[in-house]
């Protein structure tokens, strides 16, 4: 295996992924990391000096429209998904001490 | 009337348009066939009984006042997959971490299929996130093919696909963000087309990969998929990139005729990992169709092997953008303990998500993080133009490309999960079309000495579904 995923790497990772690993599912994360970015080094064979990168498949822009509201009020319904809410807000834990 | 499932869509919508079918009757001989058979292939996460009860006393009425003339899937039952919001009607993606997600908006394709007077009869199994090829990562357990239960389905759209299959919905809406309409359709022996990027608005569709996603249909035969892309195609201005083009009448396609169709077969999609039998019955369609009066001849497509790795790149990348929502404070599942605000971000989403949605959010952190973002991710972008030049080529020779869905028909339930590197093989021939976000259709072509079925693939160029349908058409008249 030509990468090498280390302890650390799969720390960062977890930390930009925000998910937190046990230590069997990080050795499973290790390898399966390192084979797949072995696997995505297959298009460095490809020379792709003077190709732009696309990102959509045509040419799409930014579609700007007046700033209106156009939904009605519903609040409540939003909430029932909260796992958690008080008085009409999202209760999340506590930030800041 | 005892056969109604086992009409097609376009069928069914005749009679009850002439009044010889009531859609009461039409929606309880569904529901039944669900009750049946679904405790033995599991295509649906959510039945909606209730809902589809009173929608086709909704929709009846609307028929008998006139209101639904000129719409042929008025009154016709439909399957949703479980990642299209239904509003007030539980929407999981198949996972834990949204196990309880009632929508408060309908998404639009679900939107303009219930105008079209659509009854939906429930939500269907699906491939956590949509992210695998057999419908084996759901929460709810697998999906099992109807040709054969001890075979998955395909995926991710694998309950939908199975649902037309078993005579469980008259047809069925899936999402396709590397062949995960087209492959299932195939191995469930059934009629699926993704079309081209930007058709059928995505608001609405829970985001796996944003710049390749797109909602399609899964149906009995090519006549009823033009119906029901007629319906919910067209511009959306609550999704920024669906495309500003008039309305178009897919079904205006259905037209006997390939005389002037050039068809190209790509002779690297026939190499080594084709399984036989797969291929003589792709060859033996490209035969019809040369026999019904297209012109037919094999070329180099080049770089197959490379889309594999840029898409699984491009679509870990988008994905692992795309979940960060779900961090257990507006909706979906909360871990029980945890300490502050970063644990509980952290160990909602690390019990809430499986293994491969984990797996792929962690390569998509990795390839976007600094150090590594041009080596992979713009790489990956880089290739993908190349591949999309290479496709440019290709269709300025040829109106078709025709080709194999998958390389073998549908493996055995527990066979596919342990090597994901050879899981993401199985896509080498759906996946470079959603990269180049080009229309693709498969349509069943045969089956293999095991009974499984067999799918062909015809792709055109970008907003050229009128030549595929015309084409999948003409294949399925003469066959």
């Amino acid at each position: 295996m030509a990468n090498i995923i280390s302890d650390e790497t799969i720390e960062y990772v977890g930390i930009l992924a925000k998910l937190e690993l046990s230590d069997e599912e990080k050795e499973a994360a290790k390898s399966d990391m390192g084979r797949m970015l072995d696997y995505i080094d297959m298009l460095g064979e490809l020379d792709t000096d003077d190709v732009e990168p696309m990102s959509h498949a045509f040419p799409v822009q930014n579609v700007f429209r007046e700033d209106v509201v156009t939904g009605t009020d519903i609040r409540d319904q939003i909430l029932k998904n909260a796992p958690e809410e008080k008085d009409g807000m999202f209760v999340v834990p506590k930030t800041f001490d | 009337m005892s056969n109604i499932t086992e009409l097609d869509a376009l069928t069914l919508g005749r009679e009850i348009a002439s009044g010889n079918i009531k859609v009461r009757e039409a929606t309880e001989s569904y529901l039944s066939s669900i009750k049946a058979k679904d405790e033995q292939y599991n295509c649906y996460v959510t039945v909606d009984e209730e809902g589809a009860m009173k929608a086709a006393d909704e929709v009846q009425a609307r028929i008998d006042k006139g209101e639904l003339d000129g719409s042929p899937l008025a009154g016709v039952p439909v399957a949703v997959k479980d990642n299209m919001c239904t509003e007030g009607l539980l929407t999981t993606c198949s996972s834990k971490i949204l196990y309880n997600f009632v929508p408060t908006y309908e998404s639009t394709a679900v939107g303009k299929l219930r105008d079209a007077g659509a009854v939906i009869l429930g939500k269907t199994n699906m491939d956590e996130f949509a992210m695998g090829s057999t419908t084996e990562t759901s929460y709810f357990g697998p999906t099992r093919n109807p040709a054969n239960p001890e075979h998955v389905p395909g995926g991710s759209s694998g309950g939908s696909a199975a649902a037309v299959a078993a005579g469980e919905c008259a047809y069925a809406l899936g999402s396709d963000t590397g062949g995960s309409i087209r492959q299932p359709a195939s191995y469930c022996g059934v009629v699926g087309i993704k079309p081209t990027y930007g058709t059928v608005s995505r608001y609405g569709l829970i985001a796996y990969g944003s710049s390749l996603d797109q909602i399609g249909p899964l149906t009995r035969n090519v006549s009823d998929a033009a119906a029901v892309l007629t319906a919910i195609s067209g511009h959306d201005e609550r999704d920024s990139t669906s495309v500003d083009k008039p309305a178009v009448d897919y079904t205006q396609s259905l037209v006997k005729d390939v005389k002037d169709i050039r068809i190209g077969i790509p002779r690297d999609y026939f190499g080594e990992g084709l399984d036989p039998e797969v291929a003589a019955a792709v060859r033996g369609a490209a035969d019809v169709l040369k026999s019904a009066g297209a012109s037919v001849e094999e070329f180099d497509l080049s770089l197959v092997n490379y889309a594999i790795p840029a898409y699984y790149t491009i679509a870990a990348a988008e994905a692992s953008s795309n979940l960060e929502r779900f961090d257990g404070i507006k909706y979906g599942y909360r871990t029980e303990e945890y300490a502050g605000l970063h644990n509980m971000y952290k160990k909602s989403r690390s019990e809430g998500f499986g293994a491969e949605v984990k797996r792929r959010i962690m390569l998509g952190s990795f390839v976007l993080s600094s150090g590594y973002y041009d080596a992979y991710y713009l790489k990956a972008l880089k290739v993908k133009a190349l591949i999309k030049k290479a496709f440019d080529d290709a269709f300025s020779k040829y109106d078709i490309i025709l080709g194999p869905v998958a390389p073998t028909t549908a493996p055995k339930l527990g066979e596919s999960l342990a090597d994901p590197i050879k899981m993401y093989l199985g896509d080498i021939y759906t996946i470079s079309v959603n990269l180049a976000g080009l229309p693709g259709i498969s349509v069943p072509c045969g089956t293999d000495s095991a009974g499984l079925p067999i799918g062909v693939q015809l792709l055109a160029d970008c907003f050229q579904e009128e030549k595929l349908f015309r084409t999948a058409y003409t294949y399925e008249s003469v066959k």
